[in-house]
């Protein structure tokens, strides 16, 4: 089946279709993880988006039972230079063709996709269509030019209602803005009691669950989208123990008074290098973002930059001077890509328990 | 973290001669290490053997030292040159047991030199397998079941408790020398023995086998603040079994999720880090593929092989980071040098596929045993690129030069199922091309995972190549159909053969269709970031990245592969070419395949493109950037023999034009022109069939010489003393037919003279002469050459001076040409002309100091030796002499016979150099591994005509106190003569015989000459191969003996009694 991909700016890379044959328009952001597809397409971050990813081949070790980071995908369409037919490893259940039709998912192949990459580089993220060669690209660019590209993602891929996921630890209340299910497993890892709750659920409403902490999970879209979360963020900061990820990290930094832009092309991959400013060391994280906390807003706020972008000095991680809270852009879960960043967790909870600690003491005194 | 003050002058050890196990990767290490301290401003004090490389050029150091990298010579450096610190990671494992010797010995500390980059206790952890061991345990990193075992009881005990297969690993030995898998008791004993007597510390791991696990390599880097990255990970076709300098290998991994990678990712970082190594490692690890089972194999706490193939697969340069690393810089804060915008603390993302395949020597020893396994036998690489799987796998097959343009076996009719599915079972070096034709007979893929654990993912891409092919055939020159099949990698050669018609036709059609390839650049970053790294690869899509620049380009072909009678000189010259042409103000493009050179590192050329270098793939590139023309004469015969295609495709070809080539090889061309320029040769003809081969031998005499015509490295090169022998030759060693003459020229015993000379049409500068120690006969790769002449008359030299000056106008050479001469009884003849450069060019240049290669290269770009201040004639001898000798990587060869002859046996060479002639050849024969023991037994088993001549090196031995040991033929006739010698029983013969004399170490020198078709030539070919065994010096040539004579001799006093008055009477005072 004959497919095209037609890009807001006239180019259009033809290619044969995968998955299902539905027709989409969307972002076309790109990834440049080797390995990790069945994790990316299965991260709600990329909520509505194109992705094409930069390894040429993809579906090399098929889709899995274990590996997804969402029950249900939410990504729009996958662009790849060649989809695998036959994937081996000993875990596959399903090809990434298979799978992507039973989710109703589009996939393009046989694309240059480095000569994709490579506009999406120099013309910033951009809108694309995925269809069938018959369609008229010059209609299609018109339906793309009238689309108005969805704003409520992170309502979309939230949990509609909370859930517990009980443990005998400290109890964390993790708020869903599209979380990848690493985090909720690094949580239950270190024996903690999670109580996982929809994007708005109020301040009111967390504290009234008596948490140790709260984990601000990773999510898609622009954080000025979600305007509630900023407000139950204000409502709880200082109160308890916060820890944010990604979309998490920058409607903490909103929330706080610092304010947040949208990249050129943002940082997708399992390669970029992050610099503790406080120990001088590089870890290798994985990331997934299209907007970034602007450096020029954070002064006046109550916050630091505990963490930069080795290449583009983007600010990677924050600290509020005050409250116990910290935040980071990328992703410790991992889930694709290194797990430099894992001990992010322990801080996180020894953070919870110095606080408890703190309580404690303070409840004696 | 800043650079190092404190330290201001470094010592670097270089890796020595190319054996298997150590090649080109090292000078390429070496190279950029040397470059990279330099720029941070240290004095760089270099010590290597090796005088081929590009390392050992005077402007790569401050101080350069071409010396033995023993405890002795490097010991002397230190005391004089007093450096700092010392940087052995760079040298391979030769640089690593240097290190090691030398802090044992204490010179390190009384000279005050610190270790950089890897400390001597993360050596030693990381080499000692007891310690590793240990190291593993304590990180918990699973590591298989084995045992440390110093006897062959105690690997019997192992074997007991874990049972067969086990695998024998050496401790401290290169390439897995003298390792081996053990399925039964007889392979346990044999594999144990060597390996014992292999490992330095008598020391072997015996180790549960996991063959059939994936295995995985990972490089990694970390710097003196802990921070630590994966450069790249690779996952060998080959599943563990095969040492992984053997297997054929792709980057990155392609059946690992990324929970699989992560894990394996995980475990290599915890190791580089709890070695505290500052610098790069190589980790190899073993991955179980129905499980998250994984198994640490290997450490190398240096760069290695892998790096080299990693920094070219990925373009991040891991020897040059890795210097500057061991000088207290970090990783972030370096510049990533590809991107020039980005930090090199990150882990490069690559948008392609590598596979790399090794070069086997098997093509030179057809007796060689080919199976592969722990111990590796490849003495070079190849590496393509692709952004399909079946692209980089296609392209790097037909960069190997095997005569093999296609995933398909030569010869495939001549092979029945049993053999295929043998082949399969056991690697061997062809197994990649038995699965093709086992695939074309209908094998299933289940079938073959079965046979070879495989994995199903490479081994189904295979197998649709295949029914590709079955699509194709009834497809001829389909546009749609034609495009796949270039997006899949095929050749025009392979499609040619499909649609039945030729490579020119399917080339015409494919432009014509615009089916055409483009260029995609390695950035280390998959596009995310801008890269002006010239570094490019073709494939078919849409984008083309390489743009033609302004300027006027020129192309220089590679020499692809390191093998045999093709290794690191013909990459020296090479990159002083493409530094020439820079000079001479003109763009430098190159195109090679070979991951471990220095020529590929993409900051040496303006451009560089990592091609198969065939007609088609050189095409490619030349119909995009238009260039002047295409220099040949630097790559070895692989340049050379592309010129004809790609002339006839209108491709300029520079310097010596192609008729003056053909002149030089074609045999009957070169015998006209030397008649008409009056200069002798042996007498010669060239034969179409065997019988006319007989009729030659007859009437000029034997013993014959004789060869098929355009070979390189003489191969299957002989020399016979008979008809019978002729005979055989002709039925067995070579294809004789009108297309492929044999030539059969009169043998002449004499003195073997090599001459190198640059000429411009007019003027012809003759750097030096080079005298052969061993006699004509001998592969002048496999003889000891020495500079300048010792024994020639000034008659002989004015002689060869003038004949090379005559044959090189004569046969109108532009740029260099080598020349072989014999001088026999006075008289000069002239042997044959290579119109190209040689081996000896870098020999040669760094003595005479004359850059043979640069000025060649300007010549061919139409700038006269006059105008570059040389004049004709010889150059005025250097004071001192030099040698070169070469060496031998025997040990790694099972059955290969050692005997020199007209065939290149030899992977590597050093140089000596002193005052004298001995002192020179001791240098380079101590450079070259041998050991010289002053007082032991010489075995002597010489062949009837060698008696004499063997008679007169005895009495010589004897009288510096050597004992004389031969078997009872050769006892004779040295008792006849007077000499004092011990008999040993010949093989198979009762009590103790000279095969229990070597295996018992009771023979320090063993020269045995070849006795042709009898039995005991079959007896010489074992005496040979048990004395590389056990690792004692055997001489196959009696001038080489004589050579270690006089060393021997000058650096013993002798033993001479006073002599005893006639009469007893007389003497007595009376």
């Amino acid at each position: 089946m004959k497919r095209q991909l037609i890009l807001e700016d006239g180019t259009i890379f033809k290619g044969n279709g995968f998955g299902s044959e539905t027709g989409v328009i969307g972002e076309v952001v790109f990834n440049t993880g080797m390995t990790g597809y069945q994790e990316i397409l299965s991260d709600p971050s990329y909520c509505g988006q194109i992705v094409t990813l930069t390894y040429p081949l993809v579906g090399n070790y098929g889709i899995n039972r274990d590996d997804f980071e969402s029950i249900t995908p939410a990504f729009s369409a996958f662009v790849v230079k060649e989809v695998a037919d036959f994937p081996s490893n000993w875990r596959s259940k399903w090809s990434l063709d298979e799978y992507l039709k039973m989710k109703n998912i589009p996939g393009i192949a046989g694309v240059d996709t480095r000569k994709l990459t490579k506009i999406i580089r120099q013309h910033g993220t951009l809108k694309g269509a995925i269809c069938s060669v018959d369609e008229n690209p010059l209609e299609i660019m018109e339906r793309m030019r009238a689309t108005k590209l969805r704003s409520d993602q992170v309502k979309q891929v939230s949990t509609k209602s909370a859930y517990a996921s009980p443990g005998r630890g400290n109890r964390i209340v993790l708020v869903d803005f599209g979380m990848k299910h690493g985090i909720l497993r690094e949580l239950n890892e270190r024996n903690c009691d999670v109580i996982v709750v929809p994007y708005h659920t109020t301040a009111e409403e967390i504290l009234a669950l008596c948490p140790d902490g709260i984990m601000l999970s990773n999510g898609p879209g622009d954080p000025k989208d979600v305007p509630e979360a900023i407000e139950m963020i204000r409502g709880i900061l200082g109160k308890v123990p916060m820890f944010g990820i990604c979309l998490g990290h920058q409607l903490f930094a909103l929330a706080c008074g610092a304010d947040t832009a949208k990249m050129k092309f943002g940082h997708r991959g399992s390669n970029h290098p992050v610099k503790d400013l406080k120990t001088g060391k590089v870890a290798i994280t994985s990331q997934n973002h299209g907007y970034t906390v602007e450096e020029d807003s954070i002064s006046g706020t109550e916050l630091e930059v505990t963490h930069v972008a080795l290449n583009d000095q983007t600010i990677e991680g924050l600290a509020h001077k005050t409250a116990s809270a910290f935040t980071v852009q990328y992703h410790p879960e991992a889930s694709p890509g290194p797990e430099d960043a894992n001990p992010l967790f322990d801080e996180f909870i020894s953070l919870v328990e110095k606080a408890k600690q703190g309580d404690a003491n303070y409840a004696k005194a | 973290m800043p650079k190092r003050k404190d330290v201001k002058s470094i010592l670097v050890i270089g890796s020595g001669p190319i054996i298997i196990g150590q090649a080109a990767e090292f000078d390429y290490a070496g190279t950029q290490a040397c470059i990279a301290l330099r720029e941070e401003g240290y004095k760089v004090i270099l010590v290597n053997s090796n005088p081929a490389t590009i390392m050992t050029d005077t402007e790569m150091a401050d101080v350069v030292y071409i010396e033995p990298i023993t405890l002795e010579f490097v010991s002397r450096i230190i005391r004089k040159e007093r450096p700092d610190a010392l940087l052995p990671t760079l040298g391979g494992q030769t640089g690593l047991n240097m290190a090691v010797e030398l802090a044992n010995s204490g010179i390190l500390e009384e000279c005050g030199v610190e270790i950089l980059g890897t400390k001597l206790d993360a050596i030693e952890k990381a080499e000692d397998r007891e310690l590793f061991r240990n190291l593993m345990n304590e990180l918990g990193q699973p590591v298989p079941e084995s045992d440390i075992i110093h006897t062959l009881d105690e690997a019997y005990k192992f074997v007991e408790q874990i049972g067969y297969p086990v695998i024998v690993r050496p401790a401290y030995t290169l390439g897995g020398t003298g390792g081996g898998i053990c399925s039964n008791e007889e392979e346990l004993i044999e594999i144990v023995t060597s390996g014992l007597k292999y490992s330095p510390v008598s020391q072997c791991l015996l180790e549960k086998s996991i063959a059939g696990f994936k295995e995985i390599e990972y490089e990694v880097m970390r710097d003196s603040n802990d921070n630590a990255i994966v450069v790249c990970n690779m996952e060998n076709f080959d599943p563990v079994g095969i040492h992984t300098g053997d297997s054929i290998v792709v980057a990155p991994s392609q059946t690992l999720s990324d929970r699989e990678y992560q894990l394996l990712r995980n475990a290599s970082l915890k190791i580089i880090r709890a070695l505290k190594i500052e610098g790069g490692c190589n980790v190899q690890l073993a991955l179980d593929p129905d499980s998250f089972n994984y198994y640490v194999i290997e450490v190398n706490p240096r760069v290695s092989r892998s790096s080299a193939l990693a920094s070219k697969a990925t373009g991040y340069p891991i020897a040059k980071l890795a210097a500057k690393i061991a000088v207290g810089l970090t990783l972030d804060e370096m510049i990533n040098p590809v991107t020039g915008s980005s930090y090199a603390c990150f882990e490069p993302a690559l948008d392609y596929i590598v596979t790399k395949i090794p070069r086997w020597p098997f093509d030179k020893f057809e007796s060689a045993n080919r199976k592969l396994g722990t111990q590796m036998k490849a003495t070079g690489e190849v590496m393509a690129i692709g952004r399909t799987l079946e692209e980089s796998l296609l392209k790097a097959i037909r960069s190997l030069e095997a005569g093999i343009y296609h995933f398909e076996l030569k010869d495939s009719a001549n092979f029945d199922d049993a053999i295929i599915e043998k082949r399969i079972r056991k690697a061997g070096d062809e197994r990649l091309f038995y699965i093709s034709e086992a695939l074309r007979r209908g094998v299933t893929i289940e079938a073959i995972h079965e046979w070879s654990k495989i994995d199903f993912w490479f081994l189904h891409k295979l197998q649709k190549l295949i029914q590709f092919e079955e699509q194709l055939k009834n497809a001829a020159f389909d546009g749609e159909l034609g495009r796949k099949a270039k997006e899949l990698g095929f050749s025009d050669k392979a499609l040619a053969k499909l649609w039945k018609s030729n490579e020119k036709a399917v080339y015409l059609w494919r432009k014509k269709a615009g089916i055409i390839p483009v260029f995609k650049m390695v950035d280390t970053c998959a596009a995310e970031f801008e890269s002006n790294t010239p570094y490019f690869y073709s494939t078919y899509e849409e984008e083309n990245e390489s743009i033609k620049t302004d300027r006027e380009s020129v192309v220089v072909l590679g020499s692809g592969p390191i093998r045999i009678g093709q290794g690191v000189e013909f990459d020296y010259a090479t990159v002083h070419c493409v530094k020439a042409i820079k000079e001479a103000g003109y763009e430098a493009i190159i195109i090679n395949n070979n991951p471990e050179t220095v020529s590929t590192d993409f900051s040496i050329s303006d451009k560089l493109y990592f091609e198969p270098l065939t007609v088609e793939d050189v095409m490619s590139i030349i119909d995009l950037e238009q260039p002047k023309g295409v220099v040949v004469q630097f790559g070895g015969q692989t340049a050379i023999n592309l010129a004809d295609g790609l002339s006839d495709l209108g491709v300029q070809i520079l310097g010596t034009s192609l008729e003056a080539v053909d002149r030089a090889e074609n045999r009957d061309k070169f015998e006209q022109a030397m008649l008409e320029l009056d200069i002798p040769q042996p007498l010669g003809r060239t034969a179409m069939s065997v019988e006319q081969a007989v009729a030659i031998a007859t009437e000029i005499g034997y013993p014959v010489l004789v060869r098929p015509s355009y070979v390189l490295g003489g191969r299957a090169m002989e020399i016979v003393y008979k008809e019978d022998e002729l005979l055989h030759y002709m039925e067995n060693a070579v294809k004789v037919n009108p297309e492929h003459p044999v030539l059969v020229d009169r043998y002449l015993t004499g003195k073997e003279i090599e001459v190198d000379a640059i000429c411009d049409g007019e003027t012809v500068v003759i750097p030096g002469i080079m005298e052969h120690i061993e006699r004509a006969g001998v592969h002048s790769g496999d003889s000891i050459a020495v500079y300048p002449p010792q024994s020639l008359t000034n008659e002989v030299k004015a002689k060869l001076v003038e004949y090379t000056q005559r044959l090189a106008k004569g046969l109108n050479i532009v740029g260099l040409l080598n020349i072989q001469f014999v001088v026999s009884k006075g008289e000069v003849f002239v042997l044959e002309v290579n119109p190209r450069s040689s081996r000896t060019v870098p020999f040669l240049s760094k003595i005479t100091h004359v850059p043979m290669a640069s000025i060649a290269t300007k010549v061919i770009l139409g700038h006269s030796l006059h105008e570059q201040g040389y004049e004709s004639g010889l150059v005025p001898e250097k004071d001192g002499v030099y040698v070169k000798v070469p060496v031998f990587s025997f040990e790694k060869l099972r059955r290969v016979d050692i005997t020199l002859g007209p065939e290149m046996k030899s992977t590597g060479e050093v140089m000596g150099k002193d005052i004298t002639l001995e002192k020179a050849l001791y240098k380079g024969m101590i450079a070259a591994g041998m050991k010289f023991k002053e007082h032991g037994n010489v075995l002597l088993t010489v062949a009837d005509k060698d008696k004499e001549e063997a008679l007169t090196l005895a009495k010589r031995f004897a009288d510096i106190g050597y004992q004389l040991v031969a078997t009872s033929g050769t006892a004779s006739y040295l008792e006849a003569a007077g000499v004092k010698v011990k008999t040993v029983g010949k093989i198979g013969s009762e009590g103790p015989n000279l095969i229990d004399q070597i295996r018992g170490g009771k023979a320090q020198l063993v020269i045995n000459t070849l006795t042709r078709g009898k039995q005991p030539a079959r007896d010489g070919f074992k005496i040979r191969r048990e004395s590389v065994e056990n690792g004692v010096p055997c001489l196959t040539s009696l001038d080489t003996a004589e050579a270690i004579l006089r060393v021997l001799e000058s650096m013993t006093f002798s033993a001479g009694a006073m002599i005893q008055p006639a009469s007893r009477k007389e003497g007595v005072l009376v």
